[in-house]
């Protein structure tokens, strides 16, 4: 993975507007983020392996990024993106990072399912 | 001005930032059409304690929105349907085409938006593209002009100093009961403002700001950027 390069990350995004496709939608603030004296909670969410078709879709913000899908009906979004790769076998994965180099977000697009 | 139009995306943020400047417009006559674009309907506050929940949040703040404009003195509001968080990827030259339509109907003076870029939040910065975008396409001597209101904290060193300083100390009262109309989005602030106990004199002293003036910057349309990314 390396910095998001947004103009070409967005190219790539819309690749995938009208088909269907595998998505990973994930944020995170660690398992261990609720044992701590000021109180925090231990929050995440993810899905996997969902199947989605989106009509609209771009990457926005000057960094960290966003990212938006409109669907029939319906919206994919994630924000906080500093990073990205395009796997051989055409994933495209988004994830944001933390200063100290921790997932908080993620989210993937992919033609084939995801493994489980 | 007579006619004045409010373009901004969330029910609240015609009440935080510009609630005394409309209340202003208001007193004086003014007929006021606002355009809010969303219902607010990822928001985090639903109150403290909390009463709503992710699903009947949209309708709590609908029925805020009705409520704090009735307080400003704000005659039409429009409700645009789209939705919280996803403003900047909708078409913008789509969104300044249904603004521009209304800008036709009700000719508006003055135009109150969001500073493209100085918005903190995307949907500030992409409604109020759209919204310049849509001033942008009337013929110059049709267009309002325009007051926008810019909010990240670089603004005064990037933008100079405002253009317009509105002094709110006549209708504070109002602005704050269109705060307070705004429950699910402001109990938990009015309770750490009331309280004086609050340790965090950056927070205190915007506070004490937005309830004493109301600033703007003039934008140009013809300086619109092509794109806003």
């Amino acid at each position: 993975m390396g910095p998001i390069q947004r103009v070409l990350a967005d190219e790539k995004l819309q690749s995938f507007v009208g088909q269907e496709v595998y998505l990973h939608l994930e944020t995170t603030n660690g398992a261990y983020a609720g044992n701590n004296p000021s109180g925090g909670m231990a929050v995440c969410a993810y899905i996997r392996n969902v199947k989605v078709k989106f009509s609209r879709a771009s990457i926005t913000g000057l960094g960290p990024y966003r990212a938006g899908m409109k669907m029939d009906g319906g919206w994919i979004y994630a924000e906080g993106l500093t990073d990205w790769e395009e796997t051989p076998d055409g994933k495209l994965l988004f994830a944001g990072y933390d200063n100290e180099g921790r997932l908080a977000v993620s989210l993937e697009i992919s033609k084939t399912p995801f493994r489980v | 001005m007579e006619r004045v139009m409010v373009v901004l995306p969330h029910p609240d943020d015609e009440t935080f930032g510009c609630g005394g400047t409309i209340a202003k417009f208001a007193k004086e006559g003014a007929q006021i059409l606002y355009m809010c674009g969303t219902l607010g309907e990822m928001g985090r506050n639903m109150g403290k304690p909390f009463f709503a929940t992710r699903e009947t949040l949209p309708d709590v703040r609908a029925r805020e929105l009705e409520e704090a404009c009735a307080v400003l003195g704000i005659q039409e509001i429009q409700k645009m349907g789209l939705r919280d968080k996803t403003v900047e990827f909708e078409d913008a030259h789509e969104l300044a085409n249904r603004i521009r339509q209304e800008m036709i109907r009700f000719k508006p003076q003055l135009l109150i938006t969001h500073y493209p870029k100085y918005g903190v939040h995307p949907d500030h910065d992409a409604l109020g593209y759209a919204a310049i975008l849509a001033v942008k396409m009337l013929p110059k001597d049709e267009r309002p002009l325009i007051y926008a209101h810019a909010i990240t904290h670089n603004r005064m060193q990037t933008l100079g100093k405002p253009d317009v300083e509105i002094e709110i100390a006549d209708v504070l009262e109002t602005k704050v009961a269109a705060i307070r109309a705004h429950r699910s989005q402001s109990e938990a602030m009015m309770k750490r403002w009331s309280e004086n106990t609050e340790p965090d004199e950056a927070w205190k002293k915007r506070m004490d700001q937005m309830m004493k003036k109301e600033v703007f910057w003039l934008y140009d349309a013809d300086r619109l950027p092509e794109t806003l990314w």
